[in-house]
Formats: C-alpha cells, sequence, structure tokens
C-alpha cells in the first residue's frame, strides 16, 4: 500500500515539475534556446507573488492574476532587447545570455531578500488532505498544482497545434529563413513564445513557494528537475514533458520510500539511464528538422 | 505604370558579386520569365525582390514605394510573395496547415483554401500530409499555394521545375493561366527554357548577372536564346 501511495504522491509532485518544465520545452521547441534562467525566473516569479502578497494581504492564489500577466511582460521584454540579439549573433550566445541572466536574478535576489528561506502561506490549505484509504491520503494543494500543471500543458498543445499563432510557432521552429516569406516577423513570435513561457513559469513559481519554502538559489534545482523532465519526455514535445514530470517525480517519491535519502539520486539514476539507453526521451517528436 | 522596377542593382555576397547593374521591370498583369544558366544571378534577383539578400547597391520598387531595404516580413503585406528555391515546405506542419500559414496576412483577394485546393487537386488530395512526407511535385505545387494564400499582387517563383519529373512541371505550370488570369503578375526563374517560353509574355536572359537578351517569345530565335543562355 505505502508503494502505491508513493506512485500516486510521485505523480502528484510531477505535475509541478512539468509545469515547471513546460516553459523550458516551449522555448527550446520554438527558438532553439536552452533557458539556463528558467529557474531563477520562476524563483523571482514567487518573490514577486510574496512582495504582491505581504502589500495587500491577498491571497497567494489572487496574486497570480497579476504575477502571471507581469511575468509575461517580463518574458516579451526580454526576448526583445536579450535573446532576439543573442540568437542573431548565433553559437552559443542564446546559452550564455541565458546563463548570465541567471546569475544576474539570483544575486539581485540576494541583495534584496536575502537568502533567508520564504514561503507563500496558503492557510489551512497547506496541510488540506483527501484521504482515499488508511494509508493513502492526497494533499489537497499538490492535486491542485497537479490539475494545474495538466491544464497549462494542455492549453499549450491545443494553443500550437489549433491556433494561427501557434502554427506560426511551429512554422519558425521549423524553418525560421522561410517565415518572413510569410509576412511573419520572426522576432515578434519569439517574443510572444517566450512571452507565454514566462507566464507559465509565473505559475510554477507561485506554486513552488505555496507547497514549500524558497530561497534565491533555490532555483538551480528547480532549473536540474524541469529539465530533467524535458528530456526524459524528448526534446520538443510537451506532452513528453508531462510523462518526463511524472516518471521524474515518481522515481523521486519511490526512492524516497526505500531510503528517503536516496529520492533525489534515484531520479536522477533514471534520468540518466534515459540519456543512456533512449535518449531520444519517451515521445520524441514525430518530425525531425 | 510599371508594377516592379529593380534599378541598377548590384548584389554581392561577401566578395563575390552575383549581379552588376541589373535592371528589371514588369508591368502589371506580365507575366516575365528570367532565363539563365546556373549562377546567372536569377536566384539572387528573386531575394533581392523579397528582401532575402539586401543589395549593394541601385534600387527595388514596388508600386511607387521604395522598398530596397524593407524586412521581407513587411513586402508581404505590400502584395509580393516568393515561393523560395527548395520549396522551403513546413515538414512538421500538414500541407493545410503550409498554407494556413500562408495566409497569415490577411490580404484581400480570391485565394482561399478552397481556390487553391481547386487549382491544384495534387495538393487536395494531401491536404491532411505532413509536409515532410510530399514528393518534390507535391512540395511544389504546395508551396506555390501557400505562396498565393496571400493574394500577391506579385508572385515570385524561383525553379518551378527542378529536379521534377517533366509530368509534374506540365501539371504544375498548368495552373499558371488560373492564377495570371486574376491579374496576379508573375516572375517566373527557370533553367527550363522551352517551358518559360510557353508561359511568358516576356523574357529576359541573364548571364553572369547582366541582362543579355530580352524580348518577347515570339521574336525570339531559338539560337539566339542559345547564344545568350550559354554565352557564346
Amino acid at each position: 500500500m505505502q508503494w502505491i501511495n508513493a506512485i500516486i504522491q510521485g505523480i502528484l509532485l510531477g505535475g509541478l515539475y512539468a509545469l515547471l518544465a513546460a516553459g523550458l520545452s516551449l522555448m527550446f521547441g520554438v527558438m532553439r534556446i536552452v533557458n539556463l534562467a528558467h529557474g531563477a525566473l520562476a524563483i523571482l516569479a514567487a518573490y514577486l507573488g510574496l512582495v504582491i502578497v505581504q502589500a495587500t494581504g491577498i491571497s497567494p492564489f489572487l496574486a497570480l492574476l497579476a504575477v502571471v500577466p507581469i511575468m509575461a511582460a517580463v518574458g516579451y521584454l526580454l526576448q526583445w532587447g536579450v535573446f532576439n540579439r543573442a540568437l542573431s549573433m548565433g553559437g552559443l550566445s542564446p546559452l550564455l545570455a541565458a546563463f548570465g541572466l541567471a546569475v544576474v536574478v539570483t544575486q539581485l535576489l540576494q541583495l534584496r531578500f536575502s537568502a533567508d528561506l520564504q514561503s507563500l502561506q496558503v492557510g489551512s490549505l497547506s496541510v488540506a488532505s483527501i484521504t482515499i484509504t488508511d494509508q493513502i491520503s492526497i494533499g489537497v494543494l499538490p492535486l491542485i498544482t497537479f490539475v494545474v500543471g495538466v491544464v497549462v500543458i494542455l492549453g499549450l498543445q491545443i494553443f500550437l497545434s489549433r491556433a494561427p499563432l501557434g502554427r506560426a510557432m511551429r512554422a519558425a521552429s521549423d524553418d525560421p529563413q522561410t517565415v518572413p516569406l510569410m509576412g511573419i516577423d520572426n522576432r515578434r513570435v519569439y517574443a510572444l513564445a517566450t512571452a507565454i513561457a514566462l507566464a507559465t513559469v509565473g505559475i510554477a513559481g507561485m506554486f513552488l513557494g505555496m507547497r514549500g519554502n524558497f530561497n534565491p538559489t533555490y532555483g538551480d534545482a528547480m532549473l536540474i528537475f524541469a529539465f530533467e523532465a524535458v528530456i526524459i519526455g524528448g526534446l520538443g514535445s510537451l506532452w513528453g514533458t508531462l510523462a518526463g514530470g511524472m516518471v521524474l517525480g515518481i522515481a523521486q517519491t519511490v526512492g524516497a520510500q526505500v531510503n528517503p535519502s536516496y529520492g533525489i539520486l534515484i531520479g536522477n539514476l533514471v534520468f540518466l539511464a534515459i540519456l543512456a539507453f533512449r535518449p531520444t526521451g519517451l515521445m520524441p517528436k514525430a518530425v525531425t528538422t | 505604370m510599371s508594377l516592379l522596377s529593380v534599378r541598377d542593382l548590384d548584389v554581392h555576397y561577401g566578395d563575390f558579386q552575383a549581379i552588376y547593374g541589373l535592371t528589371v521591370t514588369i508591368d502589371e498583369g506580365e507575366t516575365l520569365a528570367i532565363i539563365g544558366a546556373n549562377g546567372a544571378g536569377k536566384s539572387t534577383l528573386l531575394k533581392s525582390i523579397a528582401g532575402q539578400v539586401t543589395p549593394t547597391a541601385g534600387s527595388v520598387t514596388f508600386a511607387d514605394v521604395d522598398i530596397t531595404r524593407t524586412p521581407p516580413h513587411k513586402r508581404v503585406p505590400l502584395g509580393i510573395a516568393l515561393t523560395p528555391e527548395g520549396r522551403r515546405i513546413f515538414p512538421s506542419l500538414t500541407v493545410e496547415e503550409n498554407l494556413l500559414v500562408g495566409a497569415h496576412v490577411k490580404r484581400k483577394g480570391p485565394w482561399s483554401l478552397a481556390s487553391v485546393y481547386e487549382a491544384f487537386p495534387l495538393v487536395a488530395d494531401r491536404r491532411d500530409r505532413l509536409g515532410a512526407n510530399l514528393s518534390g511535385g507535391e512540395q511544389q505545387a504546395t508551396a506555390i499555394g501557400r505562396a498565393l494564400m496571400s493574394n500577391p499582387r506579385l508572385l515570385l517563383l524561383d525553379e518551378v521545375s527542378l529536379g521534377l519529373a517533366p509530368v509534374v512541371v506540365e501539371q504544375i505550370y498548368a495552373a499558371l493561366p488560373a492564377i495570371t488570369s486574376t491579374g496576379t503578375t508573375v516572375l517566373v526563374v527557370e533553367q527550363d527554357v522551352n517551358q518559360s517560353m510557353k508561359v511568358a509574355s516576356r523574357v529576359q536572359c541573364l548571364l553572369e548577372g547582366r541582362t543579355v537578351l530580352e524580348g518577347r517569345p515570339s521574336d525570339l530565335h531559338r539560337d539566339q536564346i542559345a547564344s545568350a543562355y550559354f554565352g557564346i
């Protein structure tokens, strides 16, 4: 029974990882940008939420309504100001720009908020749970996180496959040189893609902050988990990212069931095993370009 | 009044000069064929008109607007569409999605999914297939359809027949009258001289980045074209 419980908790944790990884997957899928600042930006969103909650006294859930559009705006400006330039320079420039951004964001947060642990208070919700059997109970907050993660991935998937802008993003991913011949400005498409990615980062960061403690350097670990989810699932596939998040989550909770100190280790081992035996991930893109 | 006017164009790729003081004008409703051997500068000319290449000297004027330095995505709303060399179909999009991306700029005109499918039955049969899984002829037809979806005033066709079986080339050229009859001006670049002589109202032959022969197909003699084409 405790194993089933571990798997259920793992699936729920996987929802958080998928939520965290969705933006990373989108930015890589559309622009081939490996956004090393992803974790730091999630923590930035959590602090943004903290400031709003402390200033107004509203619930973190309500604060999401402000954090998400602010992060989207940050994403749009970041792409115009930094990443579009880095992309035009080619090579490793976008990677280095993202790395530099991660350092700057982390240090600025450290400067402003110190390294003290913080959290977003959600009151009794943080301990509320639904009892299934004697040994299995599901936390309400992890369940909400999971549902939000699935909805975000589903929403992104529908957007990319149906919306004209989503179609333009897939076209730009296929062949950025040809897209302008359709009257589409790549730079604008990219800016909107990053805006959407950072909107999802905003959601992920807020849920991170509600579920536990964070400090400015906490983004590093989150970046690694998000990366692992993307790679396990298969680069460029959002469904894969969801599956990858769950595989990672289950590996960590089942590992922790074996021995509480093994959780993260087992997660990393599963990731390495995927890299060694199935480097394209669980659900690789059907079309390779 | 000419729709497109390219004046004294110079284009360089690094130290290499591809086009030397080239002048090309095309009137609304005309079909101009640019012919020439490999390396004559035909594709470079089309890229300068579509904005993929920036000339080092000279000007490109479209419908009285100087577009010499206008980026490519801003030329499409003016009414210029290019079917690029190599077709460049988006491989992970279906044929229909490729066409819809082509319709991103919503210019008014006769072309829509329905009319493209009517003009190219080849495309209609493959509408749900991924771009990656098309034959060369299907790709070419889709690429032309995709360009038409923006309802261009000037359609630029680059090397339509390249690498295609003659029967497929015939099929694709069979759709050209349907395009020109709507008043669309067509500039076609070809290595296949016979094919372009059939469809064009005027022919301009390039050699090493310069015009060497120009005229109506009926006025030009075969030997004249051969010597201009090969520079002998």
